[in-house]
């Protein structure tokens, strides 16, 4: 029997990896939305375990909200990235500096 | 559970919302790129309209609804009527600028009214469910609006920057929400409320640090606040006028229901958070605007700031302190929109004026307008008899209220900081000369709505009773 900690220990694994991505990637902005991606499924992970072990469905129709929106939200993240090439012709994490931040 | 189509009166706000959102998209594909004009009065009359509606929709005491994902109060209707006013406002000084500039587009105003849509519901949600759909309605428009001006190297990057920190905030407000739906199981913050008496404290505790991190990106509070500079920079000013002002009021709305409606039981950990990211607010805010050449950089540090002195209305965790920091949102979405109504105007066709220097001698130019910015300066350095000086006094006493003095001197003094800056642009307008003699252009509406709101300015100075007792009841 797979036990709550084991489902949480991976949500919290695959966490640790998108958000290590996201601060370690100084290369590729695709890469970033890869990340981003993977951080919501993590805690869909976390929503689904949850929801099952506790015996209460609203955690998995959260779930359901969060894909929906993960997909519009990819949607909006590459239609900037098409912008942003189109104007800079590069998606090079290191190359948008001209905001001083 | 029958459906009872009483249970949709506390929602019209929203639904009429989103009708006008969708019709005027419909109307606006119809028409020829000459008659934009309509699409913008639409949405003009549309939104006084939902004003009304506001103002005429009988409620009393609280109502909740959906099965309790949704909630009606009086905090939420006056949030929201605050709400539909900036946003009058905001789409009435943005108008010549875009056209200006060839943006005058009805997306923009589809944009605006979703973004608005999400911000209503943000405010009267009463579940983590609701509160995050309402949030990523909000954001998803405010980053296809920071991207308005697709041929803006400044404004895509701008718009790439916030769009990841964005995600990366929800992402982590998620994954505190999914513990604490674990350790309480339920997402409606009564349910949560209650369940936190009993529940685990070390998961309860651990989703929190994740929820208080969420929140803070969205606030841009310090040191989550990389992106509020660059996206108020690299935006058109007229999204920067959309983003500075109106969503303050929805973040404040949003902490009240996440911290205090649904995780009041964990005031004493909370309050510490807030406490660390209120003074670091304060002080990066203040002193890096000091250090600013361009004026929608310097308004954004100054945006910071006041999110700190937001912040501490709530972390008082006081009836006072709530509607305290209610009456300061309000003011300070009303402050923003003033004066980045002024930055606005400052700009003609072909120039962009972001810079400091762009607002010298304005006096010379246009005594009035200069006038108004001069109240909105104090306001916002918090001189009497502005209303500025009041929300500072009222979130002040809050904190004095709850023995942290400590923390009310640490903000005085951070705030006598940031009144150099804001005096420093009334020397620049009053004292120094103009590069140029022309006065500004507005037409009569915009002129109207920037005499309006620098008058109410003064107006709830002088009785901020008026004001105050509304946020009161609120809480009452």
């Amino acid at each position: 029997m797979i036990a709550l900690s084991d489902y949480l220990m991976v949500g919290a694994i695959l966490f640790s990896l998108s958000v290590a991505g996201i601060f370690l990637n100084r290369k590729n902005l695709l890469i970033l939305l890869m990340c981003v991606e993977l951080m919501l499924l993590a805690v869909n992970m976390n929503f689904i375990a949850f929801s099952h072990f506790n015996g209460d469905l609203a955690g998995q129709i959260f779930v359901f909200f969060i894909l929906t929106v993960a997909a519009a939200e990819a949607a909006i993240g590459l239609a900037i990235l098409v912008v942003l090439f189109r104007n800079r012709r590069t998606i090079d994490v290191e190359e948008l500096d001209t905001l001083k931040g | 559970m029958n459906f009872d189509t009483t249970t949709l009166i506390p929602v019209l706000p929203e639904i009429y919302l989103l009708t006008l959102a969708s019709v005027v998209l419909l109307v606006d594909i119809m028409l020829r790129d000459d008659q934009r004009l309509l699409t913008y009065i639409l949405a003009q009359a549309g939104l006084a309209a939902g004003l009304l509606l506001l103002l005429v929709l009988p409620g009393e005491g609280k109502t909740v609804v959906f099965s309790g994902h949704y909630v009606r109060d009086a905090m939420g209707d006056v949030l929201k009527i605050a709400l539909f006013v900036t946003a009058i406002g905001a789409f009435l000084y943005s108008k010549d600028y875009l056209r200006a500039r060839k943006l005058f587009k009805g997306e923009f105003y589809v944009l605006g009214l979703l973004a608005l849509l999400g911000m209503s519901v943000m405010i009267s949600a009463n579940s983590f469910l609701s509160l995050y759909l309402g949030l990523e309605l909000l954001a998803l428009s405010l980053y296809a609006m920071v991207a308005f001006d697709r041929d803006s190297p400044a404004g895509s990057e701008a718009a790439m920057k916030y769009f990841i920190l964005g995600a990366v905030a929800s992402g982590m407000l998620l994954y505190g929400i999914s513990m604490i739906y674990g350790a309480t199981g339920s997402l409606i913050f009564g349910e949560v409320s209650k369940g936190v008496a009993t529940a685990d404290r070390l998961v309860l505790v651990f989703g929190l640090v994740f929820v208080v991190i969420g929140l803070a990106f969205k606030l841009g509070a310090v040191p989550f606040h990389m992106w509020v500079p660059d996206v108020y920079e690299g935006s058109p000013t007229a999204t920067t006028l959309f983003i500075g002002s109106i969503p303050k009021i929805a973040a404040f709305a949003m902490a009240m229901r996440l911290l205090v409606d649904g995780l009041g039981g964990l005031h004493e950990d909370w309050q510490g958070m807030l406490i660390i990211l209120a003074v670091l607010s304060m002080a990066v805010g203040n002193v890096f605007a000091l250090a600013q050449g361009n004026i929608k950089r310097m308004l954004a540090y100054s945006t910071i700031s006041h999110v700190g002195f937001l912040m501490l209305g709530v972390l008082s965790g006081t009836q006072a302190g709530y509607s305290s920091s209610m009456f300061y949102a309000i003011v300070y979405a009303i402050m923003a929109l003033g004066a980045f109504g002024i930055v606005i105007l400052l700009s003609r066709e072909g120039f962009e004026a972001d810079k400091l220097a762009d607002l010298k001698g304005l006096n010379q130019r246009s005594p009035w307008f200069a006038a108004m910015m001069m109240l909105l300066m104090f306001s916002m350095a918090g001189v009497p008899p502005t209303v500025g000086f009041f929300a500072k006094l009222f979130v002040l006493q809050a904190v004095v209220g709850v023995s942290l003095t400590w923390l009310a001197l640490v903000a005085v003094f951070f705030s006598i900081i940031g009144a150099f800056y804001y005096l420093r642009i009334v020397k620049l307008m009053y004292f120094d000369k103009p590069d140029t003699d022309v006065a500004l252009e507005a037409g009569w509406d915009a002129k109207l709505g920037l005499s309006l709101n620098g008058l109410a300015i003064l107006y709830f100075g002088m009785f901020p009773a008026s004001l105050l007792s509304v946020c009161q009841v609120a809480f009452g």
